[in-house]
């Protein structure tokens, strides 16, 4: 039953990561982008344990639970204890002419569908259709990362860019070593724990953690 | 056409006529209780109307002959707007008359007149709200036009009838692109329909309101008809949702047993519906009025994606 319904429920959970990239193109509160990231980390992680089911292969399910425990559970439990520390847990970020950036994001994703409709046609794997959406969240979170002025949701960018690479991996190639995935997933936490010291840095030296301030070589 | 299918279009029609006002009070009264007021009864709305057709009609000194008959006008495009849309059974005669996009042709004919009409006695109210229904409206009807879109493609047919049939007829899939095109046409149907994000229904500090500032000058029987044509449309909105994205339970041609059973399967998904309003109602907060285009925009731009979703997943 669950089998048969496969291919289908993969391209609903891809939408859903797709639809929550455009959730935090436009979210301005850091606390919310922060439950919308560990969302689309649960989200990923139900997609890695069905793909897992589906083709019988336990790898995707140490993938799986290694992102359920680094992605859902550690890293938003570390961003929100960094936010509490630095007191922007209520901040709202003013973001420049959503609708625009929404548009370009728009742009992006025919973009990223364009490229990947041919690729996917050789896929043989059960989600070769859903690596358009994981292309298409991969440039999304980057373009996130360009437009956002403020240091935390540029992690989360940073971040959620891991995400669609991860989704992208596991839809096409139905998984990836697991030297490779663990690989990946200290680099994620080691480069996690570097940016949170980063931001601690940038908020004693400037007051702000807007990191505009970084530009100017010396102060005027 | 056979007695069957006139049975049933009269069926929906009355049916449209009679459960529009109890919609609007089942939201009221749940709305109330959510936000621990003392709920108003469920026949509320009907009393309302009683009361006002019972009035004398006052008319401002200059209103034209279009302020008079806007509201018959308005009233019939969303009685119209509820017959086309398949509420208990797909075997509806007069559904070739319009289809998807003529229904959206419909809400659009049924906003000009309004906003005519406010603009007509010449109030700054009225000339307010008009301009402010217009800018709702100009970005809410591209977006619900590309939701009907998203389900035309899955069907092949812009015909609403058939997209029910289709949907809910064929074997049981998951359309992905439907996902976004509902969270597209929740947002689009609480704009279109005055609710919370964007407008409050029941408010009447005058700065902030938009469809109550439109027919502000209205009294009797023709606030009446407007009042009755405001719950149509939340009607007609709740149908065509429910027919799109939930279609299970309508009935087929020529199957009268499952046209007894359309009814009750039909009200229990609009009871949900309601309820579901009242709590997204009360859990969010009016918006700026200058924050609706960013609303409504995101609300066209998931529709969008829905299509291209549609494009690059194949059509089922």
């Amino acid at each position: 039953m669950i089998v048969k319904f496969a291919p289908q429920l993969i391209n609903l959970f891809a939408t859903l990561i797709l639809l929550l990239s455009f959730a935090m193109i436009s979210q301005r509160r850091i606390v919310t982008l922060i439950n919308l990231f560990m969302i689309q980390g649960a989200t990923l992680v139900a997609a890695s344990f069905l793909l897992g089911y589906a083709t019988n292969q336990p790898d995707l399910y140490v993938s799986g639970a290694l992102t359920l425990v680094l992605k859902v559970i550690f890293i938003p439990w570390m961003l929100h204890r960094v936010i509490r520390k630095l007191n922007v847990r209520w901040d709202v970020e003013t973001l420049l002419n959503v609708p625009t950036v929404m548009l370009v994001g728009i742009g992006l994703v025919i973009l990223a569908f364009s490229l990947a409709l041919p690729v996917s046609r050789l896929s043989s794997s059960l989600a070769g259709g859903s690596l358009g959406i994981a292309l298409a969240c991969i440039l999304l979170s980057f373009m996130m990362m360009i437009t956002r002025s403020k240091a935390v949701p540029q992690v989360i960018g940073f971040l959620s860019m891991e995400n669609g690479l991860i989704f992208a991996a596991t839809a096409v190639t139905n998984g990836m070593p697991m030297i490779v995935e663990f690989g990946i997933a200290l680099d994620v936490l080691v480069g996690v724990l570097i940016l949170g010291v980063f931001m601690f840095q940038i908020r004693e030296k400037f007051d702000t953690l807007d990191i505009h301030n970084l530009e100017a070589l010396k102060e005027d | 056409m056979s007695w069957l299918g006139a049975l049933s279009q009269l069926l929906a029609l009355v049916m449209a006529l009679v459960l529009a006002p109890l919609l609007t009070g089942w939201v009221n009264q749940w709305r109330a209780r959510l936000q621990n007021k003392s709920a108003p009864g469920l026949l509320q709305p009907y009393r309302m109307l009683h009361k006002l057709f019972n009035k004398e009609s006052v008319m401002a000194e200059h209103a034209s002959s279009l302020y008079r008959t806007a509201p018959y006008i308005i009233f019939s495009c969303m009685l119209l707007a509820c017959a086309i849309i398949p509420t208990l059974s797909t075997d509806l005669p007069l559904s070739p008359a319009a289809d998807a996009i003529a229904l959206v042709g419909l809400f659009a004919l049924a906003r000009v007149f309004i906003s005519l009409a406010a603009m007509d006695v010449g109030t700054a109210f009225g000339s307010l709200g008009a301009r402010r229904e217009m800018l709702v409206g100009f970005l809410a009807e591209p977006a619900l036009l590309m939701v009907l879109f998203c389900a035309s493609m899955i069907t092949r047919s812009t015909s609403l009838t058939t997209i029910v049939e289709t949907l809910a007829h064929r074997e049981f899939a998951i359309y992905p692109s439907l996902l976004l095109a509902g969270v597209a046409f929740t947002m689009v149907s609480l704009a279109e329909n005055a609710r919370v994000p964007v407008d409050n229904p029941d408010t009447h500090l005058e700065l902030t309101m938009i469809h109550e500032a439109m027919i502000l000058e209205y009294s009797a029987r023709h606030l009446a008809l407007l009042e009755w044509a405001a719950s149509l449309k939340l009607f007609a909105y709740s149908c065509a949702g429910l027919a799109i994205f939930f279609p299970w339970g309508v009935a087929e041609a020529n199957s009268p047993l499952a046209l007894l059973l359309a009814l009750p399967v039909l009200l229990f998904k609009l009871a949900i519906g309601g309820f579901l309003l009242a709590v997204i109602e009360t859990l969010s907060a009016k918006m700026r009025i200058f924050r609706v285009p960013e609303f409504l925009g995101t609300a066209f731009l998931l529709s969008v994606l829905g299509l291209l979703v549609n494009v690059l997943l194949g059509v089922g």
